[in-house]
């Protein structure tokens, strides 16, 4: 028996008596989220093992492996350590807003996993509009940053937010735009109906819409090269500064979330979702693809420098925004010319046409893009020694 | 309606990841850009100037070993150097060469500490500074057969060396000049054509030529700027004058061009160390002299090109065991005087990567 | 290989342009007077055949009956070096012209000095103190300083 919301449902409601309907709904919905949060949270922690290890093979070192076999057990150790420290706030800041700041982050990570389907049958809910609600849920994350930047009065933090509020929100629109083509393709806006759709992965039928979706994707969740909000070298640690304890845990906790969040996203709109051969669970196909979309996330991390803000700014409005432009146009223009008139799900050989103009036309635009944005000044000169100095001169 | 903003005064430091040991910075931004900016120094002061005074001569070879701590071998060599001007002390071949090759290994080092401290502050998590201090940890494994110490090693002495090479730093030398082409090639792959720290630092803190001799400013910061000038060529001291090696400039004097200088740096010193490792003669590494140096009376000011640029020492002796007056040159504390000039106008990311391009050191800023 | 002037041959130099201005001189060193400072150092800086654009370190010692401050000058043009030293006599408020208006250079390390040793640099920008705090009583370099 499958642990999904219908069967807990039907489960209570043989327990009580006629007539608690209500009861018998709200038990089924809290059990059910209840375990969802728990082993995301569980999942969380040992993704932050698992980070912190892949990130140790990327810098030639080891990683935490004292704790557990290959230290598995140090985010128990971690979550242990940052509980039991001292809460410490600053005596100006907004205690409230402060507060509240690491839970109107992390709330929006586990809502998205709501509607996140991880195999055909196995999600909490299905909306119809999965995609909306997506982005306006992680829009939300902005709130969370702000709150934390202004509610600890520290201007490092205050500093951060600032940059945070600016970036999340320039870097929300190319992003939805990516997804829109996706929605476009499939015809659905709910997340099964786009899995449903991929006979083809949306990675090879829109390459364009991947690629801008995983760079505003790595923005949103403020990581390498768009990590400006934390920006260690700078700020010392943006908005979350000023915080210890708990509420810092929280916090690190949603920035884990993040990368999971958007891999999931990733694995659903452009990777197939649960689809794949059945020698194994759809599930598994899910976690296996989730799994490889962070590896390619955490290796982005790991390697790039930082931009600059006015940099990243510009490469949201300058660089991104025309390339999903792009794509959408793109996609309803074959929509419109593969299924004229037709109501039928374009078919896989169509789809591989449609991959190949796509593949052409992406490879077109990011030569263009690179040679518009890119800055050829920016290559090395000759250098030419100045006249004012001549070590080897012999003075009489 | 126009919207009515103030500048925010932040105190960058003294305790501040980007700051090299404890400096600070007092910067008024307007929104991201820095409009004003002053540095705070004396964080770090510990008045090695004074302790000189109350030290031996001998002694004081442990005082500089504090000074640049990411290369104390240099700043031990300019001590010996102003020393041995002012007591005219022969300083045996075999140890000349062990010098320059110590020294060059200790360039190497200090080049790679700021390159990876550059780049994390640029914003790569962590990754080049642990490719670059893998491979500092082997050099500091050379010294530590050398003198037993890794940082503050104290393996000069006025008219030698503390002791010579025991016999298996000849092989690890080796292995590792062998190696450390290849890391360099790695650094270069990952990092001089990478878009991104182009666009971060390409004409960001631009130094003129004029404006650098000007502000007393050496090192591979100067010859960033196009300013050809190196001691090791200049004013040949110990053994360069028989090396064959090149002086790299940059081109434009910007951020990138004093990264891509000390790069070009290390492969010079491994191409000195090399000839030195073919040429060492055999022989002593000291001279006998007496415990408690006597120089006689006067003065004399004696420098090197240490990483950082040219480090000099001012020794007024009166005869006795420790000097009357010892003052240093040191390069950080100058290469800082251009740094409100540079910043001011710039954004906030700028501000850290042109204050991390030039590579100061708090132990040597504030003595 | 660096070139250093003798004292005798900057005297020449300098005489021939500023009668008077140059007390003695030894064989590394020249002393001149410390109020003609300013126009000798621009007179160094700018001369073709001396150039010494670049101000290596000034520093100063405590003799107990004056100080000395020492101007370590290189030319990299010429490859050429020299010292030019100045007497500053008296302990209570001792005071030589800033030549931060030749060569920037001189800006932090005449602010260590005045903080350091406690001597006053005249037309200095900002002559405050730098290693130590303001308020700090004394000057710790000075030979007669108490710990």
């Amino acid at each position: 028996m499958e642990l999904g919301f219908r069967n807990i449902h039907a489960f209570v409601s043989g327990i009580l008596p006629d007539g608690l309907e209500w009861i018998a709904f709200s038990i089924s919905g809290i059990f059910l989220a209840l375990v969802v949060i728990n082993a995301l949270v569980g999942v969380a922690a040992l993704y932050t093992w698992f980070e912190r290890r892949v990130l140790g093979r990327f810098q030639s070192r080891l990683g935490p492996n004292r704790w557990g076999p290959f230290g598995l057990l140090q985010p128990l150790a971690d979550i242990i350590k940052l509980i039991t420290k001292e809460d410490i706030s600053p005596n100006s800041a907004d205690r409230i807003v402060s507060t509240l700041a690491p839970i109107a982050l992390l709330v929006p990570a586990f809502l998205v996993f709501a509607i996140i389907p991880f195999g055909t049958n196995s999600f909490l809910g299905d909306l119809n509009v999965g995609v909306l609600f997506i982005m306006g849920v992680t829009g939300m994350n902005t709130f969370g940053i702000f709150m934390g930047g202004w509610g600890s009065r520290n201007k490092y933090a205050m500093l951060g937010a600032m940059r945070g509020v600016a970036m999340l929100v320039s870097y929300e629109v190319p992003m939805a735009l990516a997804l829109a083509g996706a929605v476009l393709l499939a015809g659905s806006l709910s997340l099964s109906g786009i899995v449903a759709s991929q006979t083809l992965p949306f990675l090879i039928v829109q390459p364009l819409g991947f690629l801008v979706f995983i760079i505003a994707a790595s923005a949103e969740m403020s990581r390498a090269p768009f990590d400006m909000i934390e920006a260690e070298s700078e700020l010392t640690g943006g908005y979350h500064t000023e915080f210890s304890g708990i509420k810092f845990a929280i916090f690190q906790l949603a920035e884990f979330m993040a990368p999971l969040v958007t891999a999931a996203i990733l694995t659903v709109v452009f990777l197939g979702g649960s689809r794949g051969p059945d020698l194994i669970p759809g599930q598994v196909w899910f976690i296996l693809k989730a799994l490889a979309a962070t590896f390619l996330l955490l290796w982005i991390r790991a390697t790039w420098p930082r931009l600059r803000v006015d940099q990243i700014m510009g490469f949201a409005w300058k660089g991104l925004f025309p390339l999903a432009l792009l794509n959408i146009f793109l996609i309803a223009a074959e929509i419109q010319f593969f299924q004229s008139g037709g109501i039928e799900p374009i078919g896989v050989s169509t789809l591989l046409i449609m991959s190949g103009i796509n593949w052409l036309v992406t490879g077109i635009a990011i030569y263009i893009l690179a040679n518009v944005l890119g800055q050829p000044s920016l290559q090395p000169k000759k250098p030419v020694p100045s006249p004012l100095a001549n070590m080897y001169a012999e003075a009489e | 309606m126009p919207i009515r903003t103030e500048p925010v005064t932040i105190n960058l430091g003294p305790q501040h990841p980007s700051t090299h040991g404890v400096f600070r910075l007092r910067v008024t931004f307007d929104g991201e850009e820095v409009i004003d900016l002053e540095p705070v120094f004396g964080y770090l002061h510990r008045g090695t100037e004074k302790l000189a005074e109350e030290r031996t001569y001998t002694q004081i070879v442990t005082l500089t070993d504090r000074l640049d701590y990411e290369s104390a071998m240099s700043n031990n060599l300019g001590y010996v150097t102003a020393l041995e001007k002012l007591g005219g002390i022969e300083v045996p071949e075999r140890a000349m060469y062990l010098r320059v090759i110590s020294v060059e290994l200790q360039r190497i080092a200090s080049h790679l500490v700021f390159t990876g401290f550059f780049l994390q502050e640029l914003g790569t998590f962590v990754t080049m500074l642990m490719y670059c201090f893998r491979e500092r940890e082997r050099i500091l494994d050379l010294f530590e057969m050398l003198c037993g110490a890794r940082i503050t090693v104290s393996y000069m002495r006025p008219g030698g060396l503390t002791q010579d090479a025991p016999s298996d730093f000849w092989p690890a030398l080796n292995d590792f000049l062998e190696d450390m082409p290849g890391y360099i090639d790695e650094l270069e792959e990952l990092i001089t054509r990478n878009e991104i720290v182009l666009s971060r630092t390409r004409d960001v803190g631009v130094l003129d030529p004029e404006v650098a001799i000007d502000a007393s400013i050496s090192g591979p910061i100067l010859r960033a700027s196009g300013v050809q000038w190196d001691l090791r060529k200049a004013d040949p001291y110990e053994i360069y004058s028989e090396m064959d090696f090149e002086i790299p400039i940059g081109a434009t004097g910007d951020c990138f061009d004093r990264y891509i200088v000390r790069l070009q740096e290390m492969r010079e010193s491994v191409k000195i160390i090399k000839q030195c490792v073919d040429k060492i003669p055999d022989g002593t590494v000291k001279t006998d002299g007496a415990f408690f140096m006597r120089p006689p009376e006067g003065d004399a000011y004696g420098c090197v090109e240490a990483p950082r640029g040219e480090l000099g020492f001012y020794i007024v002796s009166d005869g006795g065991i420790s000097p009357y007056r010892c003052k240093i040159r040191s390069p950080s504390f100058i290469n800082t005087t251009m740094l409100r000039d540079m910043i001011v106008g710039g954004k906030m990311s700028d501000l850290i990567v042109i204050f991390g391009s030039l590579a100061v050191n708090m132990g040597e800023v504030d003595r | 290989m660096t070139r250093a002037l003798t004292g005798g041959e900057l005297a020449v130099q300098i005489n021939d342009n500023f009668p008077n201005t140059v007390d003695e001189y030894t064989d590394i060193s020249c002393y001149i007077q410390s109020n003609d400072l300013p126009k000798v150092a621009r007179f160094l800086k700018e001369t073709p055949n001396l150039n010494f654009a670049f101000l290596r370190s000034v520093s100063a010692v405590d003799y107990i009956d004056h100080f000395e401050i020492i101007y370590h000058l290189l030319s990299m043009r010429l490859n050429l070096s020299a010292v030019v030293k100045t007497k500053c006599p008296g302990r209570e408020d001792p005071c030589v012209p800033s030549v931060v208006d030749v060569w920037r250079g001189a800006n932090l390390q005449e602010r260590e000095i005045w903080d350091l040793m406690g001597i006053r640099f005249d037309g200095h920008p900002n002559m405050k103190r730098i290693m130590l705090w303001e308020g700090f009583q004394g000057h710790p370099l000075r030979k007669d300083f108490l710990r």
